[in-house]
């Protein structure tokens, strides 16, 4: 009962700074590896599922809120979704404790950036 | 009459070839130019925008997420929207890559029933409650927090 409890409230947790558009997923991944033990492949895979499921809900109210702007993102979109799939198909054939040391790399880059711009803004 | 005529259309003719000379001279070749950078303009921001889109898709396929805070800075930049729409956008733009990727780690096996359910319930429910939040955009001091938290969580990941 309290594991259904703790799984839902690390969920929510991050699935508010998900909904901002702040990474949700950026927190999620390392919460479910580090606190609940998952595989780090397990943990990548949930959050991109879960992430599906919330988004469909965020934008609808970003989109009535006149948030999301359509102009000049299917570059980035055509060009995500070739290199989306390549970098899936790589994270299947790596083993799992060298992505999770990557990923930890990956977050602490990330989070000096945006430690640096919340500073500078 | 006639030859007044005459005059008044050859004093148009002149005028509409002298208004066209100052056309050519004054405005066309700066909206000639101007044309010039525009295409120019646009044709790096696509390159910029393929660019950044090969990047944001690999680490989100790569990593399961984590591509929308690459995307927002970029955004802001490169189609120069504001922080708001950005934010609300990056997930937009990253709605496509994450179902792609997400069906390549579904075929692999990486996926549970249990955590997947649970834990999914509470992110979509945290992210309602986060979308609504975006009016207020969080403070620097949130944002502060979050990035030393993060920090925290990737030494311990690398450790």
């Amino acid at each position: 009962m309290w594991t259904i409890v703790l799984y839902v409230f690390i969920g929510f947790v991050s699935g508010i700074f998900g909904g901002l558009g702040m990474g949700g997923g950026t927190l999620l991944i390392p919460l479910l590896t580090i606190f609940l033990g998952l595989d780090q492949k397990l943990s990548q895979g949930i959050n991109l599922v879960a992430f599906l499921v919330m988004a469909l809900f965020s934008l609808y109210i970003h989109y009535r809120n006149g948030y999301v702007e359509t102009k000049g993102i299917i570059y980035i979109i055509l060009s995500g979704i070739v290199f989306s799939v390549a970098g899936a198909f790589l994270a299947g054939y790596l083993p799992s404790n060298v992505l999770r040391v990557a990923f930890g790399v990956f977050l602490c880059l990330l989070s000096l950036y945006q430690g640096v711009m919340a500073i500078k803004k | 009459m006639g030859s007044i005529k005459k005059d008044k259309i050859s004093q148009k003719k002149h005028k509409t070839k002298g208004e066209i000379l100052a056309d050519s001279k004054n405005a066309t070749k700066p909206i000639k130019s101007g044309e010039k950078t525009d295409k120019k303009s646009s044709l790096k921001q696509k390159f910029w925008l393929i660019l950044s889109g090969s990047v944001i898709g690999f680490l989100n396929g790569f990593f399961g997420g984590g591509g929308g805070m690459v995307c927002v800075p970029i955004l802001q930049k490169v189609l120069s929207l504001d922080a708001k729409r950005s934010h609300a956008t990056a997930i937009m733009v990253i709605f496509p890559l994450s179902l792609m990727s997400a069906f390549i780690y579904v075929i692999n096996g990486f996926i549970n029933s249990f955590p997947l359910v649970t834990i999914g319930t509470g992110v979509v429910l945290g992210g309602i409650v986060g979308a609504f939040a975006l009016k207020f955009l969080p403070p620097k001091v949130v944002r502060l927090i979050f990035a030393v938290i993060m920090f925290v969580g990737g030494i311990k990941l690398i450790l």
